[in-house]
């Protein structure tokens, strides 16, 4: 199969693109700087129609990662990337008579800040989804899914929607990189009780889910999945996981979640005016309301469904992440660490 | 107002339809009613009739329930929800509205089987109107015979003129009445609506009486549902009706509907042979259980459900209720429609039957020792004859002794006054007296004139016991004075009997009938006890020794601990009585010359029946843990006993005071051969103690449940043979079953929304716990839907239970059913992983518990720690400092390892304390934990569980 994977240099999308070309698949990239993997590349922006057209030439299937995944910033830079550059990626894959689409997208695009206990995937709902980050990618995600079905030319375009929760591992710089760059500068708090269960999910499983999602787009087209590991830990858990994977101690210090949700409001504010007055809002603040609600609820969901439908459970479990984790950490050199907090 | 506005909780608007019909004066009115019906011709219809101040959409679970093969009809009353307002005078009696109906069900063609269905004031005109469409059921076989489609009424020459089309299958009501004392006045809830200066006000210019009626209800339905019950009764002229039907009740003599409230009583005869269910929320404020008495007085053989915390609205506050309806319809009324109408309605059997004869059939009676002959008591027949001057109950706190001799005069002359009283055969009888010789008399002289003993035991609290009692409606209280004047608090009903003194002032106030004592005395005159408004003669004659009865006469009601659920009547029959107490004595190879010690309630009674003495220690009955070591060993001594049947608790607080016991009382409990412990898990740490207490004593603790005791017994000895053969599900070994005891397991499904797989004796398959028996319960008192689910065939009974047999025959407890984890992999039994989680060092108790959707559960364990381990926890850097809910990661890892392979626990917490039940004071409430993990885990703040 010829697919193209966009958003490669990421760590799923890098992990994406290594697992089709390994069991043979003929794979292009697309993303704006040189991915250094050993396939094919486009350089390019999704949000460039004409580059998305020239990438999608000639593919069987897509898996679309590229999105713009921080939690602050302004709107028009989301809506940019992550639902201009899916509109791209759905008009050329219609356009070119491409048969399968995998959108990836995340499970915040259904829910509010309220704690998610066991539940399966809702509906993507804008309107209710928290921040620009999960707003935008609620849209992309409907523009993906109604593409789902006969195009024009008679071509069947099957379209999966697949919403990893929390993807982790080694190489990481979104999330464990942070994390444990905070706890090394002692900087890393627990919110609230630090007791939340919330689900993550190893690289290597999120990327082995996105492959069965593309093999079988055909039998689980026009819907959307939630994909984790399926063993929920409680927050301070997680947390203290990664930290000491990273060579860190745990979490220093305790901010009840209200305060933390006030200040994250506080912040979210702060960044507004910024913007507004023309400031590049470039590092993440400490703590954004997002994060903060994100930290003090619980996250977690029903898998069945899921695993039935994709026909896919998780390869490595979660102790067996965390060494490869560790095991990354300390084969890591200062200058690889620049690298991570440069990203 | 024509149809209900949308968006009504529950109700689907498709199923409203309106119709215009003739009134009972021919005056045609616009109706509305809600409506299902199949595709082609219905198995039946259910006609379904709401009472004052609700409307049909009181029966919307019933419809949304429906069988798609079964057609069914909610009426709006006249007057009533969107059907016609009736005018300035909206007057309309209880005749007038029997009429209409009949009227609306020909408009509505209905025809063929007929499941009348009535709450409250709809269950007065559901009855008046079933009661002309019934017809002998032997009639109908023969009218059915031909059974092709049913003719044309136009065209039906052939038929007879009168050919009714309707014909009554069963009927189903919900507190209603079908006759009230007036004389005795009106339930306090309505007599204000009633009072001819506020009905008006109340009923009709107010919404106080709409309102009323959900306000009452229980639990408080929430507040779109209350509205949704309101929503047709906005303005004083939707009310007119409301207040009509109050002013229809015949509170005065003359009113137009006594006559007709009479005829609907008196004609209840010609539905007794009817299938029947009656739906009873005994918290209703109007209708009384006098009410239901006389209901089950005039059909005798209808089945009976309680919803324990339902009020008046019973369907709204039971909303399994409609499920319920739906189960008994497919039971009791689908088997009696001919074999047409019966294709395709019956539902999946409750369990996959096997093939080797579980569920067929009657199981054997087992012979087991003394006590398995004709009647129940035969060993204290035999006592009286053989060794009559041995003491039969021995009272350490009164230090009141007696004799077998002097037992059966006792029992003679009080049975005897019995009978003077009016009790007669299948009254029933509570016993609110202590253990010890007024118990025991009481209880033998009640089963010689054939009465139904009544036990609640009183750790039960009040308002449970109350309530059982109340609903058990005895005819006959015997109690100690106390218990008495509870009983008036409680509204029991029957008349009163005293054990013990009580002061003549008292006396009065609680209108005490006769005390045990002039019982004794043979000082009562025969005098007539009114029962509820029915009269009686009581006779003169004394009945004779004790007799035999019939093996199937019902004997005694227990009610079940409550620990699990609201408290439960068990019934039991002379038969399974005998088999109970029969295995009593054979587990323990009682003889006679053997004493027992009765310091566990339910087996104290068991010593005289089987001819063996007991002796009761000086102890509080209400409180096993205030039996001290030298209480225990002064009864022992006293009685020269052999046997000790205590509670763990009980027994706990014996090893805790054993440094106080004289070198005398030190040796008359090393005499002991048998120690029993029963009423809850029974640690294995606190045998060993026992038998260092009583170190010749075997301790035993038999595994069984009040609808089945015992199921089987262990030995410690055999509990510590068997250590680590539980298998990787763990459990409790509680032994191989009894000689006539079958034990199979009803696999759990994967999927908790599956049935069961197919009864096995395979060992390692965990699943519910199923017995058969001789001795296992007849049935619940008054709970056809909780029988019908536990008991899929006769003596058979599913207990609740989760386990496995092993290899060698021997069943292991996993726990309650209701306790499974339903996690992603599958069932998950807690007991397992608590054993190995709990035993960790520094920790005290481990509770497992899954938080989230079933199915998709997750695997919390909950961990008391030892009081040091706490302080320590406390002080603990990081995690365990900030957030002291959360075990600390080092803690959590050990429990994971302990877990058995493939279990993933999702998170470790710690509480300073686990809620346990009262009664035992070891049943850990694992609803209550599983909440509270529920909301720690996300992320809410809370304090202990």
């Amino acid at each position: 199969m010829r697919v193209l994977v966009t958003g490669a240099s990421g760590m799923l999308g890098g992990a994406v693109a290594r697992l089709l070309a390994d069991r043979g698949d003929e794979v292009t990239v697309l993303q704006r700087r040189s991915s250094s993997l050993p396939v094919r590349e486009v350089l390019g922006d999704v949000a460039d129609p004409d580059a998305v057209h020239r990438a999608v030439a000639g593919q069987d299937g897509i898996v679309h990662l590229a999105a713009k995944v921080n939690v602050v910033g302004p709107w028009a830079d989301y809506e940019r990337v992550n639902v201009g550059g899916t509109r791209h990626v759905v008009e050329a894959a219609t356009a070119q008579g491409v048969g399968r689409l995998v959108y990836v997208s995340s499970p915040s695009v259904a829910h509010a800040g309220s704690s998610i206990s066991g539940e399966g995937a809702g509906p993507a709902d804008p309107e209710r989804a928290r921040g620009p980050y999960s707003r935008s990618k609620a849209i992309g995600e409907r523009i993906a899914l109604a593409a789902d079905g006969p195009t024009r030319d008679g071509v069947d375009l099957a379209v999966v929607a697949v919403r990893p929760h929390l993807v982790w591992g080694p190489g990481d710089t979104q999330l464990v990189g942070r994390i444990v760059g905070r706890a090394r500068a002692g900087r890393l708090p627990i919110i609230g009780s630090g007791a939340p269960l919330i689900d993550t999910t190893y690289v290597d499983n999120a990327a082995d889910a996105l492959v069965e999602a593309l093999d079988r787009a055909p039998l689980a087209r026009g819907e959307a999945y939630v994909v984790t590991d399926g063993t929920p830990r409680p927050v301070g858990e997680v947390l203290d996981a990664w930290a000491r994977a990273g060579g860190a101690t745990g979490p220093s210090r305790r901010v009840p979640s209200g305060l933390a949700r006030a200040a994250g409001s506080l912040v979210d504010a702060g960044i507004g005016v910024a913007l507004r007055l023309g400031h590049d809002v470039e590092t993440d603040p400490p703590i954004t309301r997002f994060l903060a609600e994100q930290l003090s609820t619980a996250h977690w969901f029903d898998q069945r469904r899921t695993r039935a439908a994709l026909d896919w459970a998780p390869r490595v479990g979660r102790d067996e992440g965390l060494r490869r984790l560790a095991a990354s950490y300390a084969a890591d050199t200062p200058d690889a660490r620049e690298r991570g907090h440069r990203a | 107002m024509v149809r209900p506005p949308a968006g009504l909780p529950g109700l689907d608007p498709s199923w409203s339809l309106e119709l215009e019909a003739p009134d009972a004066d021919g005056v045609p009115r616009r109706w509305h009613v809600l409506e299902r019906r199949p595709q082609g011709e219905p198995v039946g219809t259910m006609l379904c009739v709401h009472g004052n101040p609700t409307w049909s959409y009181l029966w919307r679970r019933v419809l949304a329930a429906a069988p798609d093969d079964w057609r069914v009809i909610a009426v709006d009353q006249l007057g009533m929800g969107y059907s016609e307002r009736l005018g300035p005078d909206p007057t309309r009696t209880l005749a007038q509205r029997i009429e209409d109906l009949d009227r609306l069900a020909a408009a509505l063609d209905v025809r063929g089987p007929v499941v009348a269905v009535g709450h409250d004031w709809g269950g007065m005109v559901v009855s008046g109107w079933a009661q002309r469409h019934a017809r002998p059921l032997a009639a109908d076989a023969v009218a059915d015979a031909p059974a092709d489609p049913p003719a044309d009424d136009a065209s039906g020459a052939g038929e007879g003129e009168t050919a009714d089309p309707i014909r009554v299958a069963g009927i189903v009501l919900a507190n209603t009445a079908v006759h009230h004392d007036f004389a005795a006045g009106l339930p306090p809830a309505l007599r204000l609506a009633r009072h001819p200066l506020a009905w008006r006000a109340a009923c009709v210019d107010t919404p106080a009486f709409v309102r009323g009626a959900t306000a009452v209800s229980s639990p408080r339905p929430d507040a779109a549902v209350a509205r949704a019950y309101a929503a047709p009764y906005g303005s004083a002229a939707d009310r007119g009706s409301v207040g009509a039907f109050v002013a229809d009740i015949p509170l005065e003599e003359g009113h137009p509907t006594r006559a007709t409230l009479a005829g609907v009583a008196a004609g209840m005869s010609a539905l007794a042979e009817f299938p029947a269910l009656l739906l009873r929320g005994p918290k209703d404020p109007v209708f009384s259980e006098a009410h239901l008495r006389d209901l089950r007085r005039r059909l005798p053989r209808a089945d009976v459900h309680r919803y324990e915390t339902a009020s008046h609205l019973v369907l709204e506050d039971a909303p399994r209720s409609a499920a319920d309806i739906w189960a008994w319809v497919a039971q009791r009324v689908t088997p009696t429609l001919a074999p047409r109408e019966a294709a395709a309605a019956s539902g999946p059997p409750a369990v996959a039957a096997p093939t080797d004869g579980f569920l067929a059939g009657r199981p054997p009676v087992p012979e087991v020792a003394v006590g398995t002959a004709e009647v129940p008591w035969q060993g204290l027949l035999d006592a009286v004859a053989a060794t009559p001057d041995e003491l039969c109950v021995t009272e350490m706190r009164t230090g009141r002794r007696m004799s077998f001799a002097e037992l059966e005069t006792d029992v003679a002359a009080v049975a005897a006054g019995f009978a003077r009283l009016g009790m007669r055969d299948g009254d029933r009888v509570a016993l609110l007296v202590p253990p010890g010789i007024d118990l025991t008399v009481a209880v033998y002289a009640a089963w010689r004139v054939g009465a139904v003993i009544v036990v609640a035991d009183a750790g039960l609290g009040l308002a449970s016991t109350g309530r059982a009692l109340r609903g058990a409606g005895p005819a006959f209280v015997v109690g100690i004075a106390q218990g008495i004047a509870a009983c008036a608090a409680m509204r029991v009903p029957g008349a009163r009997i005293v054990a013990g003194p009580v002061a003549p002032a008292l006396r009065r106030t609680l209108g005490v009938t006769a005390t045990l004592d002039e019982l004794r005395r043979s000082e009562t005159p025969a005098r007539r006890i009114d029962r509820d408004d029915e009269e009686r003669v009581a006779h003169d004659d004394g009945p004779g020794p004790l007799r035999e009865r019939e093996p199937d006469a019902e004997c005694a009601v227990l009610f079940t601990s409550g620990a699990t659920g609201p408290s439960k009547g068990v019934l039991y029959r002379t038969d399974g009585l005998r088999t109970m107490i029969g295995h009593v004595g054979g587990i323990y190879e009682l003889e006679p010359g053997d004493r027992l010690v009765a310091a566990f309630a339910p087996f104290a009674l068991y010593g005289p029946a089987l001819g063996i003495g007991a002796v009761v220690p000086d102890m509080d009955v209400t409180r096993p843990g205030s039996l001290s070591a030298a209480a225990l060993a002064d009864a022992v001594l006293a009685a020269e006993a052999t046997v000790v049947f205590a509670s763990p608790a009980a027994l706990r607080n014996v090893v805790r005071t054993a440094s106080d016991l004289t070198d005398e009382q030190r040796t008359a409990l090393g005499r002991v051969r048998a120690v029993m412990s029963a009423g809850a898990p029974v640690p294995v740490s606190l045998l060993r103690a026992v038998r260092e207490v009583m170190p010749a004593a075997v301790p035993h603790t038999p595994y069984g449940m009040t609808e089945t005791l015992p199921v089987s017994d262990i030995t410690l000895e055999e509990i510590e043979a068997s250590r680590d053969d539980g298998g990787p599900a763990g459990g409790v070994c509680v032994g191989v079953p009894l000689p006539g005891v079958d034990v199979r397991i009803a696999p759990l499904p994967a999927d908790p929304d599956d049935p069961d797989g197919a009864l096995t004796d395979e060992p390692g398959v965990t699943g519910e716990i199923v017995v058969r028996a001789a001795h296992v319960k007849d049935r619940y008192d008054q709970l056809w839907a909780t029988q019908h689910e536990t008991s899929p065939a006769p003596s058979v009974h599913r207990t609740g239970d989760v386990g496995h047999l092993d290899g060698r025959g021997r069943l292991w407890v996993e726990g309650r059913r209701v306790h499974v984890l339903h996690t992603a992999a599958g069932p998950v039994t807690p007991v397992g992983l608590e054993q190995a989680a709990g035993t960790l060092p520094g920790v005290a108790s481990a509770t497992v518990v899954g938080v989230g959707p079933r199915g998709a559960q997750q695997v919390v364990v909950v961990l008391v720690l030892e009081p040091d381990h706490a302080r320590v926890a406390r002080r603990l850097p990081g995690l365990a400092r900030h957030a002291p809910r959360l075990a600390p990661p080092s803690l959590a890892a050990r429990v994971r390892e302990a877990a058995p392979a493939g279990l993933d626990v999702a998170a470790v917490l710690l509480a300073p304390r686990v809620p346990v039940d009262i009664r035992h004071e070891s049943k850990v409430d694992r609803t209550a934990v599983a909440a509270w993990a529920t909301r720690v885990l996300a992320g809410q703040r809370v304090g202990a569980p």
